[in-house]
């Protein structure tokens, strides 16, 4: 089968990802950064649903000397849908989203999300002023979805369809404060100030 | 026709956002901020980020100040329901989040629908944790404020500066149209 593992794809992203920033929704997009080896360079988040898009968004703003992926899932996204715009409006050139969209609520029983039928979250990117969006669905297109988000002019988002199927939770850091703390720190921002 | 009242506070406030370094204020503007945000969109070191909802305001004050960028967050007290799980970012991070809040619906309102955030979202925001401040007279404002921002710089809190329909002037409605904020 050619579709594309969520492990595999992040995987890729992963050990590609050079000096880039990752912000990852909560839930599996976590589990799948945790599963390819944590790093303090990683923040995920584990509450505040529909953030970490606006989040990825004010970090690029912040650093634009640094790549930043946001590495999310299709409901998660939504929840934040009109961050897309702000991300539009905003332009940053050194943002990459990318979505593992399994088109299902994975957490929480595998109930139908709205990008199972009907919204179609590339083309909305593209409409809110992403400057490229890309949907993937084999596991040569999720390649190039990669390559797309840690290296073209931003703000870019790629949407790889994923299986419900090849999650499952990773251990990964929980706490707020040890999360931004040692995130702070790899970036060299004195954090006892 | 604009029925906001003068402002003359936001000269003061615009310096404390200096003073304090924050170079990005996230906003879902109100009437009774427009001329802070004027001066801060003239700031060519502050970057004015217009929001779609308010929450988004949060995440992206945070995300920045994961990046050392330090943010205030603007907008009116109707956003004040809109930001209320997103809050949960701010302080489980301990990061520092200031937030200026114009009121509605507590001075002489005339629209019923600013009652509820305006009335019971100052409450909601102190059960999450959110440190109040309300100046009680505009010369009162920039004071106030800075003094909220530096207890969140200092202390990794998510502190409201409410400011009051008294210091910014009452919304009404009468036939030059609708100008509800």
């Amino acid at each position: 089968m050619d579709s594309p593992a969520r492990r595999d794809v992040v995987r890729s992203l992963i050990s590609t990802r050079g000096d880039a920033l990752l912000v990852t929704g909560l839930g599996s997009p976590a589990w799948d950064a945790g599963a390819a080896g944590d790093d303090p360079r990683n923040f995920y988040f584990w509450g505040a649903m529909g953030g970490a898009l606006a989040a990825g968004l004010g970090l690029a703003l912040a650093r634009p000397d640094r790549r930043v992926i946001v590495l999310t899932g299709d409901g998660e996204l939504m929840m934040g849908a009109g961050s897309l715009a702000v991300v539009g409006a905003q332009q940053p050139g050194n943002l990459g989203l990318l979505v593992l969209d399994n088109e299902a609520f994975g957490e929480t029983g595998a109930q139908t999300g709205l990008s199972a039928s009907s919204v179609d979250l590339a083309a909305l990117a593209l409409a809110s002023g992403f400057r490229e969006a890309m949907t993937a669905k084999s596991q040569t297109d999720a390649a190039a979805a990669v390559d797309l988000v840690l290296t073209a002019a931003g703000p870019v988002c790629a949407v790889v369809k994923v299986a419900l199927e090849g999650g499952g939770y990773v251990p990964v850091p929980r706490d707020g404060v040890q999360l931004a703390t040692r995130f702070r720190a790899a970036l060299g921002i004195d954090t006892s100030a | 026709m604009n029925d906001v009242v003068e402002i003359d506070w936001s000269e003061s406030v615009h310096a404390i956002l200096k003073a304090h370094r924050i170079e990005i204020v996230p906003t879902v503007p109100d009437g009774g901020l427009t001329n802070l945000l004027r001066r801060c969109e003239a700031d060519k070191d502050i970057r004015v980020v217009t929001l779609s909802t308010e929450q988004d305001g949060v995440a992206l004050a945070v995300g920045a100040w994961l990046g050392g960028v330090h943010s205030a967050l603007m907008m009116q007290s109707s956003g004040i329901g809109n930001i209320l799980n997103m809050l949960t970012l701010a302080s489980q991070c301990r990061a520092p989040l200031p937030m200026l809040i114009t009121m509605r619906g507590e001075w002489g309102e005339f629209n019923p629908w600013q009652i509820p955030m305006g009335q019971g979202g100052p409450d909601l925001l102190e059960r999450l944790g959110v440190r109040l401040f309300r100046p009680a007279t505009r010369d009162d404002i920039a004071p106030t404020f800075a003094a909220a921002a530096a207890l969140s710089r200092h202390t990794g809190t998510t502190t409201a500066t409410l400011i009051g329909q008294h210091l910014v002037g009452t919304k009404t409605f009468d036939a030059a149209g609708a100008r509800d904020g």
